[in-house]
C-alpha cells in the first residue's frame, strides 16, 4: 500500500554525561560544554519501527526535527539507519519553545509535506523528558494518538493493532490511520548503522525550512507562543553526608542488618551462626 | 476569576489510583498556601463510578464532576480529554493536577493542547507564589538540574506528578457536591482508536511503589545468578526489588516496571539498599528522597555515594551471598 511515515527526532546532549552538567551560579544557565550531541536514544526505536513498517508495506520514512542548524550532522545518523530524507525546521523564532509550541511547528512541517499516514516519536527525550510532544502533535494535526506503544502491527490502513504499557500491565487497542504514536524502548532494538549506510546518508535529500517556509501563526511559535515559562533553575539538594566506609563484607552485612532492624524488620540474630573472621575464603 | 484547584482522579478498572489520592491531599496543601483560595474539585471519568465517589469525598474533594458512561469504561484519549476540555471551558479552573501515570502522561498534554495551556510535566515539587500562581519544579537532564515552571497567562495551570513523589494521602472528610456531567456531546467526538482491553501482570511480592524497603541492583551486580540473591533477600524481608537501566537491558531484572529513575518509577522507601549502582542522575532523581540510603559499590568514586548516608566500598559478589544467608537464617 505504501505508507508515508514521519519520524520526529530530537538532537540532545548525550544522557551518559548528565553527571557532568552544572549550573553557572552567575548567569543561571546550564553548562553542558563538551557533551556530545546525539539523536535522542528512544527516537532510534521510532526510526526502527518506521523502517520495519516500510519494509513490510513500502513507502517512505521521513525524519523531521525542530532544532538549531548545527543539528544536520546529528540527524545524518537517522538517515544512515535507512530513513529516506530529512526535514530540519530551524529558525531563531523557534527558540524557547515549550512542548505546545514545538509540536505546533512540527505539525505545520508535517502538513506542508502532506499526505502523511503515520507519525512516530519516542516516548520522551533524555534532556527535557516531558513526554508531551507526541500527544500535542496529534492534537495539532487532528490525528488520534497514543503514548507508550510497546507493540504495533500495521495490517492495513484501517487495521492497526497496538499495545501500550500501563502500570503493572498493558492495554490493547485497534486503530486506523492516520495516527501519531510514541514508541517505548521495549518495542524493538534499533539497527546499527553500516559504513555503506553512512555513505548513502550524505547523498539523501536534506531540506531546511525556516519560519517563512511554513504556514505559521506567530502567536503559537517559540518562547512567546509557549504557555509555560521557565523560572529559576537550581541543583537538587542531595542532603546526605555520604559517609564512605571501607569495611569487610561481614561488617557490611552487619551494618545492613542493623539498619533493617532499625526499620522494623525482624531478623534472627545473624552472628549467632556466622561469627566474623571465622569464615574461610 | 476563581482559584479552584482541580484534580483528575484516575480510575482503572474501577480502582482509583494512589497518585490521584496523593494529588487530592496536595491540592489541600496548596490551598492553604493561597491568599484567596478556591475549592478543591475532583473530576472522575469512567463507567459505574458510584462506589468510588465516597472515596473521593473522604479525601477532601469539595465538588466532584462525575462523567459516567459505558463508552468510558476504558480510557480513550479523545473521549477523556474532550470531557476535561468541556469542563475546563465551562468552569475556568485555576490549577489542574494530573497523576503522571502511563495514561495520565498522555491525558495532561492532550487536554493542554485542546485548551491551549501549559503543563509542567513530572514535577518533583509544587509551590504557590505570592500572587497565588502555581510554581512547579521539574527535573531536566535526568534530574541534574531542577527548574521552576510557570504558566503565567493561560488557565488552568496544569501539573503532572508521578506516584510516590508527594506525601501519602490523608483523609479530609468533605461533603463533596456530586455533579453529573452531561455527556451527550460525546457522540460528536471523533477518534481512530478503540481501546480493546486491559491486561494485568500481577507483580510478585510487594509493589515497588508501596515497599518500605527497596533493594536495588545496577550494572555492578554482574550476572543473573548474583541477581537472584537480590530477589531472595527482598522476598525474605518483605522488600521490593528494583533496578537501574542496565539490568533491564541485560534481562536480569523482570522489566521496566521495576526500574527507578526519570523514565521509570520514583520511590521514597524508608530504606534503600543499592547494589552495584554507579549513580547516573536519571536514577538518583527517582530515589534520592528515600529515608535511609545505603549503597555498595566497588568504585569509591561512584556518584551514588554522594547521595548515600552510608557508602560501602565492597564487592557485590561477596556481600550479596552473605547478606542472603544472613536474612534467611
Amino acid at each position: 500500500m505504501g505508507l508515508n511515515i514521519v519520524v520526529c527526532v530530537k538532537p540532545i546532549p548525550d544522557p551518559k554525561y548528565y553527571n557532568e552538567i552544572t549550573i553557572d551560579p552567575v548567569t543561571k544557565t546550564v553548562k553542558r560544554q563538551g557533551i556530545p550531541t546525539i539523536i535522542n536514544p528512544i527516537d532510534k526505536h521510532a526510526i526502527e519501527k518506521a523502517l520495519k513498517i516500510k519494509e513490510q508495506h513500502g513507502g517512505k520514512v521521513i525524519l523531521m526535527s525542530m532544532a538549531p542548524p548545527d543539528a544536520q550532522e546529528t540527524l545524518l545518523e537517522g538517515l544512515a539507519m535507512g530513513a529516506d530524507e530529512t526535514y530540519l525546521l530551524s529558525d531563531r523564532k523557534f527558540a524557547g519553545a515549550d512542548t505546545l509550541a514545538t509540536s505546533y511547528v512540527l505539525a505545520r512541517g508535517i502538513q506542508k509535506i502532506g499526505e502523511i499516514d503515520l507519525v512516530l516519536t519516542g516516548t520522551e527525550s533524555g534532556d527535557g523528558a516531558t513526554a508531551q510532544v507526541s500527544s500535542q502533535l496529534g492534537e495539532w494535526l487532528g490525528f488520534s494518538h497514543l503514548w507508550g506503544v510497546v507493540n504495533c502491527e500495521v495490517k492495513s490502513q484501517d487495521d492497526i493493532y497496538l499495545k501500550t504499557k500501563i502500570e503493572n500491565g498493558y492495554m490493547e487497542w485497534s486503530g486506523k490511520l492516520p495516527m501519531v504514536f510514541a514508541v517505548s524502548r521495549e518495542i524493538n532494538t534499533p539497527r546499527y548503522t553500516s559504513i555503506m549506510g553512512v555513505m548513502k546518508a550524505k547523498k539523501k535529500p536534506f531540506t531546511i525550512w525556516s519560519f517563512q517556509d511554513l504556514d505559521l501563526d506567530e502567536v503559537y511559535v517559540g518562547l512567546k507562543g509557549s504557555p509555560t515559562q521557565p523560572g529559576d533553575i537550581f541543583s537538587p539538594d542531595m542532603g546526605r553526608k555520604g559517609e564512605i566506609l571501607k569495611i569487610s563484607k561481614e561488617e557490611a552485612v552487619e551494618l545492613i542488618i542493623e539498619k533493617l532492624r532499625a526499620n522494623g524488620i525482624n531478623i534472627e540474630s545473624f552472628f549467632s551462626g556466622c561469627v566474623r573472621g571465622e569464615r574461610n575464603e | 476569576m476563581n482559584k479552584d484547584i482541580w484534580v483528575y482522579v484516575e480510575q482503572i478498572e474501577g480502582k482509583i489510583t494512589n497518585v490521584s489520592l496523593e494529588l487530592l491531599s496536595e491540592a489541600h496543601r496548596l490551598k492553604t498556601k493561597m491568599q484567596r483560595p478556591g475549592q478543591v474539585v475532583a473530576v472522575i471519568i469512567g463507567s459505574q463510578l458510584e462506589e468510588l465517589i465516597s472515596t473521593v469525598q473522604e479525601y477532601g474533594a469539595q465538588k466532584i464532576y462525575v462523567a459516567d458512561d459505558k463508552s468510558l469504561k476504558l480510557y480513550e484519549p479523545q473521549y477523556y480529554a474532550a470531557i476535561l476540555k468541556k469542563l475546563i471551558k465551562e468552569n475556568d479552573p485555576h490549577i489542574l493536577l494530573v497523576g503522571a501515570s502511563a495514561l495520565g502522561s498522555q491525558l495532561a498534554p492532550t487536554v493542554a493542547a485542546k485548551v491551549k495551556t501549559g503543563v509542567a510535566a513530572h514535577c518533583v515539587e509544587l509551590k504557590i507564589s505570592e500572587n497565588d500562581q502555581l510554581v512547579a519544579v521539574v527535573p531536566a537532564f535526568g534530574g541534574k538540574v531542577l527548574g521552576d515552571i510557570l504558566c503565567p497567562k493561560n488557565r488552568p495551570q496544569i501539573a503532572s506528578i508521578k506516584q510516590g513523589i508527594l506525601d501519602k494521602p490523608v483523609k479530609i472528610e468533605a461533603v463533596g457536591e456530586v455533579i453529573k456531567v452531561d455527556l451527550s456531546f460525546l457522540t460528536q467526538v471523533k477518534t481512530n482508536l478503540k481501546p480493546l482491553k486491559i491486561c494485568r501482570e500481577e507483580p510478585k511480592g510487594v509493589p515497588l511503589e508501596e515497599a518500605e524497603i527497596v533493594i536495588c541492583g545496577g550494572w555492578g551486580v554482574g550476572d543473573q545468578d548474583t541477581w537472584h540473591y537480590l530477589e531472595k533477600i527482598a522476598e525474605k524481608i518483605g522488600g521490593a526489588v528494583a533496578c537501574t537501566r542496565p539490568p533491564v537491558d541485560e534481562g536480569w531484572a523482570p522489566g521496566e516496571h521495576v526500574m527507578i529513575g526519570t523514565s521509570g518509577k520514583s520511590v521514597r522507601p524508608k530504606l534503600y539498599l543499592g547494589f552495584g549502582i554507579s549513580g547516573a542522575t536519571h536514577h538518583i532523581c527517582g530515589m534520592k528522597d528515600s529515608g535511609l540510603i545505603i549503597s555498595i559499590n566497588r568504585d569509591e568514586n561512584a556518584e551514588i555515594f554522594k547521595v548515600s548516608d552510608y557508602g560501602i566500598i565492597g564487592d557485590i559478589k561477596q556481600v550479596l551471598p552473605l547478606l542472603a544467608e544472613a536474612v534467611t537464617k
